[in-house]
């Protein structure tokens, strides 16, 4: 499509949404450098438009985002606010988990965002049941679900493909093809090279998308969640993207050459859509400076936030181990 | 009041709460078409029809997994593991999604869903087939743990169970499906936390819980002969455990036999004979005793597969320990 067709505030809010994600977790990196955050941290950046351009799609009054546990940028895209997120990492009150989550369980669900798993490929029979309610209850709506190159070939992939194609749920399975499951090129571990095809085994159509492009994501999905809420037909997309950061905080990323990261930098997603509006007069530079100025203050506020929010008191241990 | 068996009584549950609240629906392998596995939810599928009553795959993962969905998006599935030996398959949707969604989410997501099925040793089953493996979601924070060992047990505690906010795990047995009991004919709920003292006595406390309950009470009917008044206490709900209700009885009969069908280590068992142990010191007038089943895997040889399991003849020689007889 023409990038002047869409309305001029949505590419705005797309590129910004890219944007707050890449300077938030930037930030986030800092603060786990300066052991403000602990655990596992897994940043998101290069990935940024996969995110962004398919809960573009989503009614968030109604539908379902699940992740895995690179969870930052989905809950950012789900609209969580950035101070909720720091809070969280922080382990604060605050925290849109109350501080019992931390950066790999984000939750919201008032924003459909249901997390943040930590067990690669949980969230998937997950999602599914998730899409089931829609399915039970005749109402109209998607779960997506958002897994890695790593997470494909679990057990539990293959069980929720049959059923979700079986039951006709409204399910979107997105791969994030990051290229790397932590330190294994997805090539040493899949038979296959296309892992869209791998839903052709459950006749569940399967289609690749540069996850570098915010506006092919954002279509392509769009078309997938079409389907899934009309004609409860689940989709496969793989989306092949890249993280310029190791798997988490602790891994240098000794496993891939400098060339081939400086080889993705070049396609990066923001400034793909950058120069894009640039050239179709939607963008100029000092609007891009502003955007990102922005970004990096929300982003500064977010853990002047976390900073001052109280720690959860002793008694909350034993809060919401049942309901 | 109606006899029923332990099987109607389940049934009688699923169906009278399917009834009630139309988010309650089964699913698993074979309980709709076939009529269950076990036949528990016989005629269900013809009266509910296959929105409701759910065959599946073989996928205990994923069809596991895809309940809990369904209960964190509001409605209230029962999930029947054809036996909980392949409920191993589901472990990790059970331990890491179904009991850690509501803490890990700071209180937002509730998962209201029942997963239930026959656990423990049957007969001729050998190893795969014939385990008790309770100790696996009784350790487990999150979840409520319940074994009833009577029809009436089982009803009412089901029917709290599909209207619990909460996983729970309830447990049933192959060889208890055709133990029959009076059961009333009008609605009725259980605690999910409530030990229940089956027989009143006043000189040993005999603990267990689900299927050895017949071997204690014919322990216990042996010991009367004997002059030895014995108390049954049926444990009912492994997480929580009903403490106060241990300890009142072994306050009063300062003697306390534990039995449990699984292996010894780590078992419900023996953190409920540490727990009096512990808190009971000074009542008790011998250590407490703990028959469980022998740390072997299950044999198919029924001689052998007997001789893992308590008895009525261990029963009595542990009993017979505390009483210093």
């Amino acid at each position: 499509m023409k990038l002047s067709s869409y309305p001029i505030d949505f590419l705005k809010k797309l590129i910004k949404d890219m944007l707050l994600i890449r300077r938030f977790e930037e930030k986030c990196a800092q603060m786990y450098g300066l052991q403000k955050i602990g655990g596992f941290c897994h940043l998101y950046i290069g990935q940024e438009a996969v995110a962004v351009g398919s809960i573009a799609t989503l009614d968030l009054t109604k539908d379902y985002c699940l992740t895995a546990y690179r969870d930052h940028g989905h809950a950012l895209a789900c609209g969580l606010s950035p101070d909720s997120l720091m809070a969280e990492m922080f382990g604060k009150s605050t925290g849109c988990s109350r501080g019992k989550g931390g950066s790999m369980h984000l939750f919201d669900i008032t924003k459909g965002m249901y997390g943040g798993n930590g067990i690669v490929g949980a969230q998937i029979p997950i999602a599914t049941g998730m899409a089931m309610r829609f399915r039970y209850k005749k109402e109209k709506g998607v779960a997506l679900c958002f897994f890695g190159d790593g997470a494909i070939h679990q057990g539990v992939f293959h069980e929720s493909l049959n059923l979700a194609k079986l039951w006709k749920l409204p399910v979107v399975y997105i791969c994030e093809n990051n290229q790397y499951g932590m330190g294994t090129d997805f090539h040493r571990v899949s038979a296959v090279e296309d892992l869209s095809a791998k839903g052709a085994a459950y006749k569940i159509p399967g289609k690749q998308v540069n996850g570098m492009d915010v506006l092919e994501v954002y279509e392509e999905v769009l078309a997938a969640v079409k389907q899934a809420k009309e004609e409860g037909i689940p989709m496969l997309i793989e989306a092949k993207t890249y993280r310029y950061k190791g798997h988490s905080m602790s891994d240098p990323g000794k496993y891939r050459s400098k060339e081939e990261l400086e080889s993705y930098k070049q396609q990066d997603p923001i400034l793909i859509l950058k120069n894009q509006m640039m050239e179709a007069r939607l963008l100029t530079e000092e609007e891009y400076q502003k955007y990102d100025e922005e970004c990096k203050n929300i982003s500064n506020e977010s853990v002047r936030f976390a900073e001052q929010s109280p720690e959860p008191s002793l008694s909350s241990l034993y809060e919401d181990v049942l309901a | 009041m109606p006899t029923i068996t332990y099987r109607e009584a389940i049934r009688q549950a699923i169906d009278e709460e399917m009834q009630r609240d139309e988010n309650v629906f089964i699913l698993g392998e074979e309980v709709a078409q076939y009529d269950g596995a076990y036949k528990v939810t016989q005629g269900l599928w013809k009266k509910y029809g296959s929105e409701r009553v759910i065959d599946t795959p073989i996928v205990e993962a994923g069809f596991t997994g895809i309940a809990i969905g369904a209960a964190m998006a509001g409605l209230r599935p029962i999930v029947e593991w054809m036996t909980f030996n392949f409920s191993l398959l589901a472990l990790d949707q059970v331990v890491n999604n179904a009991a850690k969604m509501l803490y890990m989410s700071g209180g937002q997501i509730k998962v209201p869903i029942v997963f239930r099925g026959p656990n423990g040793p049957a007969e001729f089953l050998s190893s795969q087939h014939s385990q008790a493996l309770q100790s696996y979601y009784a350790h487990i924070p999150g979840l409520k743990v319940v074994a009833p060992s009577t029809p009436y047990d089982a009803k009412g505690m089901l029917k709290s169970a599909i209207r619990d906010d909460n996983p729970v795990v309830f447990l049933e047995a192959e060889l208890m499906y055709s133990w029959q009991g009076e059961v009333p004919e009008g609605e009725y709920l259980l605690p999910l936390d409530k030990a229940d003292i089956k027989k009143e006595g006043k000189d040993i406390t005999l603990i267990t819980y689900s299927k050895p309950i017949k071997v204690v009470q014919e322990a216990a009917r042996q010991l009367e002969k004997e002059g030895i008044s014995a108390e049954i206490i049926d444990l009912r709900s492994l997480r929580p455990i009903d403490e106060e209700t241990l300890y009142a009885s072994v306050r009063k009969t300062n003697r306390c036999v534990v039995c449990d069908e699984s292996w010894a280590l780590a078992s419900v068992g023996s953190h409920v004979a540490w727990l009096i142990s512990k808190n009971c010191f000074d009542d008790l007038d011998a250590p407490v005793e703990l028959v469980c089943s022998e740390e072997v895997p299950m044999p198919y040889n029924h001689t052998l597969e007997l001789a893992v399991q308590p008895s009525v003849e261990k029963l009595l020689a542990a009993s017979r320990k505390v009483l210093y007889l």
